[in-house]
């Protein structure tokens, strides 16, 4: 069977600086897949590749989704396909407010997809609803996105974009980082909620903390550009015992 | 020497010229070559205005003749600038506000053709009144405009004004506005928003007289093809203007690489114990906000519309009469999805 996501042979660079190098990876429907790593490895750039960021050349190799070729596409086609990134530092919208830019991403998201615009009440219905699971203000979204948002703030905001959006493909890019353990539990426990047979989920993390709270299938060590090695669970266990220095010398 | 003056006399030699420090940006002496004919008496209806329905009475100046002569005192009023055909033409209107007072005044300039126009307005705000003046500034391409407002506030005045233009051959918004101090207030907001070879001057000079004076003033531009946006603003506060509260912002967003801004907010302080403050950027849309938006499903134009409206929204939003309010927005929304 084919793998919801698929990536051979990955290469990329960003201002001519080779930063993925002959990456692969196969990541079935239904499976939360962990991606670690040591600082400049790679990790951030696989995540900026997948959604389609500019500045980011892929010199080799494919990606494809649901067999459709991903790097094609703009990074809107994506979102529309269901591919949803949290970003490691979530930016700041001035002027726009959290409801406003949600919706507008949806309804984008939905005529992409040649599907109806959501309705008024039934988006404030759905958004309450997902804000409330994850403890977040109502009021909050009448703000503008992000804005004066603390960092665990601006981390939940990812969640509950995640959670209306609904992707088949959720990239979390270090999104644990600048969270306290209740802030970290609230983020996993929706995380978890969206675990389904139908959607996949890659894990972007230095620490092996996250993982204890959102259970990879499995874990890959992403090092000099590629991945180095697979396994199950243990194997965070193991690199957060002892490190990636064994991972260190491997040949780029 | 101004723009009327060389309509009035016919003499080239009137006309501001990049020789002037303050008209340096926006040389009229060395664009017209030859002054167009008087404009003739307009001929036909002139259709609505944008503020119509707003309010009553609507006061109309037709290619520099004054229509009727309503007095404009208190309330909610539209005055509107009409041009038609290819003329030259100057007009000057006088608005008082009486004591106590509270006046809207919502001023159009609608032009069609390719005039060259100066309008002059002097406003008088009485001790312990309010004005709110909205202007929008809808010209054609090929329009040379100049409109000067000179202000005079009294002690506890309240002034606030929005003008909002998109610019035309080559057209200057100038407000001049003597700051008794006093608890009187001022708000100087701006939105330019140019396309094609479209120019706008904002230029406001505040001069703050006496002590305990309030100044506030926030202008955002929009510029794409070739236009060319120019902000002066000038706060002088004067010797003994002690407790002056005076903050300036202007901030312009390049969409094209033929675009230009040219800005130049200048403070002079001779003062003790004043607050003032002035904020100045020329930039690019942030491209990580812009990709953030488009990750989330926004298509890129769509992402790049959002966040432009969104950057002159602050603007927009300070108007206070509600009503107007939403015509400034609808106006921008749609000037916005032509500007590239």
């Amino acid at each position: 069977m084919t793998p919801m996501l698929s990536i051979k042979n990955l290469s990329a660079e960003i201002d001519g600086k080779t930063i993925l190098n002959g990456l692969s990876l196969d990541l079935p429907a239904g499976e939360v897949h962990a991606i670690m790593g040591p600082n400049g490895a790679g990790k951030s750039t696989l995540s900026y590749v997948l959604t389609g960021r500019q500045g980011y050349e892929v010199t080799g190799g494919s990606v494809t989704l649901y067999g459709e070729d991903l790097l094609a596409l703009t990074p809107s086609e994506r979102a529309a396909k269901g591919l949803f990134l949290s970003f490691q530092y979530p930016l700041e919208i001035p002027g726009v407010p959290a409801l406003t830019f949600l919706r507008t991403a949806l309804n984008a998201q939905h005529k992409a997809r040649g599907e109806a615009e959501i309705a008024a009440p039934a988006f404030l219905k759905l958004i309450r609803e997902k804000a409330a699971a994850l403890k977040i203000d109502f009021e909050m979204l009448r703000r503008a996105l992000n804005v004066g948002f603390s960092g665990g703030e601006k981390k939940r905001m990812e969640i509950l974009q995640m959670a209306v959006l609904a992707p088949k493909l959720a990239i979390l890019d270090e999104t644990d980082s600048g969270l306290d353990i209740d802030a970290l539990r609230i983020v996993a426990e929706g995380v978890n909620a969206m675990r389904a047979p139908d959607r996949a989920m890659l894990v972007i993390t230095h620490y092996q903390r996250l993982l204890d709270h959102i259970r990879p299938d499995r874990v890959h060590v992403l090092a000099a550009g590629r991945i180095v090695a697979s396994g199950g669970p243990e194997l965070a266990h193991e690199l957060e015992r002892e490190g990636y220095d064994k991972y260190a010398g491997v040949p780029a | 020497m101004s723009l009327a003056r060389a309509i009035e006399t016919g003499d080239l030699a009137e006309l501001p010229s990049r020789r002037d420090e303050d008209w340096r940006w926006t040389d009229l002496r060395g664009l017209i070559r030859t002054l167009p004919a008087r404009s003739t008496a307009v001929e036909g209806g002139v259709g609505a205005g944008p503020f119509d329905g707003l309010a009553t009475p609507v006061d109309q100046v037709l290619n520099g003749r004054a229509e009727r002569a309503d007095p404009i005192e208190a309330g909610v009023a539209a005055l509107r600038w009409i041009s038609r055909g290819d003329g030259a033409h100057a007009a000057r209107k006088t608005i008082r506000v009486g004591k106590g007072e509270t006046l809207v005044l919502l001023e159009s300039y609608e032009g069609l053709g390719d005039h060259v126009a100066e309008f002059d307005l002097v406003l008088d705000v009485a001790e312990g009144a309010a004005l709110e003046r909205i202007v929008l500034v809808d010209e054609p391409a090929a329009a040379v405009l100049v409109s000067r407002a000179d202000v005079t506030l009294a002690p506890r005045a309240r002034f606030a004004q929005t003008v909002l233009t998109s610019g035309a051959r080559r057209q200057r918004i100038e407000t001049r506005v003597a700051h008794p101090g006093g608890g009187a207030s001022a708000r100087l907001d701006g939105v330019y928003l140019l396309e094609d070879q479209r120019h706008a001057d904002i230029t406001t000079v505040v001069t703050h007289a006496g002590a305990g004076g309030v100044t506030d003033q926030l202008t955002k531009g929009v510029v794409g093809g070739q236009g060319r946006g120019v902000f002066q603003g000038r706060i002088v506060v004067e010797p003994g203007a002690d407790q002056t509260d005076a903050r300036m912002g202007h901030h312009a967003l390049l969409l094209s690489d033929r675009a230009e801004v040219d800005a130049k907010p200048e403070l002079e302080i001779f003062a003790d114990d004043v607050a003032c403050a002035h904020g100045n950027t020329v930039g690019a849309l942030d491209e990580e906000a812009l990709f953030y938006a488009e990750q989330r499903g926004i298509p890129e134009a769509a992402a790049r519309a959002m966040l432009t409206e969104a950057f002159v929204a602050e603007v927009v939003d300070r108007i206070e009469h509600e009503g107007a309010r939403d015509v400034a927005r609808a106006w921008v929304a749609a000037r916005l999805r032509d500007t590239r």
